[in-house]
């Protein structure tokens, strides 16, 4: 067995070099076959892949476009809340609103840690961010209108992100899950708080659960399309439910998400902008209207209310926070040794010497 | 030739199953990073505890000082807010 550093050193060599061409079973090599057939009977057996594991190139592809969407989501997902922290209605609010968007920071950076464990780099994923070569949910193109917009993010974005994220929690790559289940303990203030500020809107003055109201009606549908496109038009869900890093199809969770919202929703004293929406005795589930895929289309497209605001928001605060990053590299390399070098001389026999 | 206190230590971390950390079994000395791979096998997982051993020299490690304890962690404390039980819901409401 070699010594090795950590996960993040071998895995990107070995994926990259030795897995190219194996999904379709047509590469030559045996020793691949029998690397692709162990990884076929872990993901079987409901076992975790791990970081040094083989893994088909096409399953750490999936996983590094799936989860650099992901975090990019976190960290843009600040953008919108954070356009309402210097005018919350009370310290309380205010406070509370900061610790909700310096988790969504939080979020950003266990995805991007566990990205990394691939073989990638977070710089290389934010590069490809800020060049649109990679998405972000689309629901964080729509404007925050009103302070009731802080509230219908907490229930209803949060509330459809924690019904994706909770079956993720027993995804097939560890790292993923681990993150996954750090954030879905989290994720729970999120949603009770903004279900708290519009219960409180919702019984406050005839404006205020105007204004509540109105914020539920425009966030609905968007929250809906979170779920991604409908089965028969998902084109990575097959090969994802089959890796077991999905583990229900898009209209699977969409359905859980509304038949939780209904009974929400009433309790809020608010409605659901779908006049079809009606419990199916049947099905034992609600039924409810058709979305409107167009918009959802025009808004992966770039042509949402804010795509063009966030990601040139997104640019400009990471170029103006180049000098810090410089400025503590300039300060970290005045010391006699950089954390970067420590732990590539961690192996060293001189530098092992020096703790005898 | 050296006597074995002058080996370095190392800190074994030990991944019990897949899917879960790696978590910290103990520590062991040994002249280098193969030698401690193999020793914390012998040493930490000889009745099966782990799937996957990580070493790391225990030079290597930056901990915070229990000193600091108080004025490092405090400014958590008074955060009740980050809690999900902060918030009031009316009863019945499920799933929140």
């Amino acid at each position: 067995m070699a010594a090795v550093t950590a996960d993040q050193k071998t895995q990107s060599t070995s994926g990259t070099a030795k897995a190219t061409g194996t999904v379709a079973g047509t590469a030559g090599d045996p020793a691949d076959a029998a690397r692709l057939a162990a990884f076929d009977a872990a993901v079987a057996a409901d076992d975790r892949i791990e970081p040094r594991d083989w893994m088909p190139e096409a399953y750490r592809a999936t996983l590094v476009r799936q989860m650099a969407q992901h975090a990019h989501s976190e960290i843009i997902g600040m953008q919108p809340e954070a356009n309402w922290i210097t005018r919350a209605p009370s310290l309380r609010r205010k406070a509370i609103l900061m610790a909700k968007v310096q988790d969504e920071a939080g979020h950003g950076l266990y995805l991007y840690s566990a990205a990394e464990t691939l073989g990638t780099s977070r710089e290389e994923l934010l590069d490809k961010l800020h060049a649109g070569r990679q998405r972000y949910s689309s629901i964080f193109n729509y404007p925050t209108l009103t302070w009731a917009d802080v509230g219908a993010i907490g229930w209803l974005v949060d509330g459809a992100a924690i019904t994706n994220q909770v079956p993720l929690c027993r995804c097939s790559y560890g790292p993923y899950a681990r993150a996954m289940v750090r954030i879905c303990k989290e994720e729970s203030f999120h949603q009770r708080q903004g279900y708290e500020l519009l219960l409180a809107l919702s019984r406050g003055t005839e404006a205020q659960h105007a204004m509540a109201q109105d914020a539920v009606d425009r966030w609905w549908w968007p929250s809906l399309m979170m779920f991604g496109p409908p089965d028969d038009a998902s084109s990575h869900s097959e090969q994802s439910m089959a890796w077991k890093i999905k583990r229900h199809s898009n209209d699977e969770l969409r359905q859980r998400f509304v038949d939780i919202c209904v009974p929400q929703a009433e309790a809020l004293g608010l409605t659901l902008p779908d006049p079809d929406i009606r419990w199916n005795e049947e099905r034992g589930q609600h039924d409810f209207g058709a979305i409107d895929w167009t918009e959802f289309q025009e808004v992966l497209k770039g042509n949402g209310p804010c795509n063009e605001q966030r990601i040139t928001q997104r640019r400009k605060a990471h170029e103006e926070g180049a000098w810090v990053r410089d400025a503590a590299a300039a300060y970290a390399a005045k010391h006699t040794t950089p954390p970067v070098q420590q732990t590539q001389h961690a192996q060293q026999a001189p530098h092992v010497e020096e703790t005898a | 030739m050296s006597s074995s206190t002058d080996w370095p230590l190392w800190e074994v971390f030990v991944r019990s199953r897949r899917g879960l950390s790696h978590t910290h079994a103990g520590s062991l000395h040994a002249p280098d990073a193969e030698m401690a791979l193999r020793n914390a096998r012998d040493l930490y997982t000889r009745r099966s505890e782990g799937v996957s051993i990580w070493v790391v020299p225990s030079t290597q490690i930056t901990a915070s000082s229990p000193d600091e304890k108080d004025s490092f962690f405090e400014p958590a404390g008074d955060k009740p807010y980050r809690h999900p039980t902060f918030y009031e819901i009316p009863d019945g409401v499920k799933h929140l």
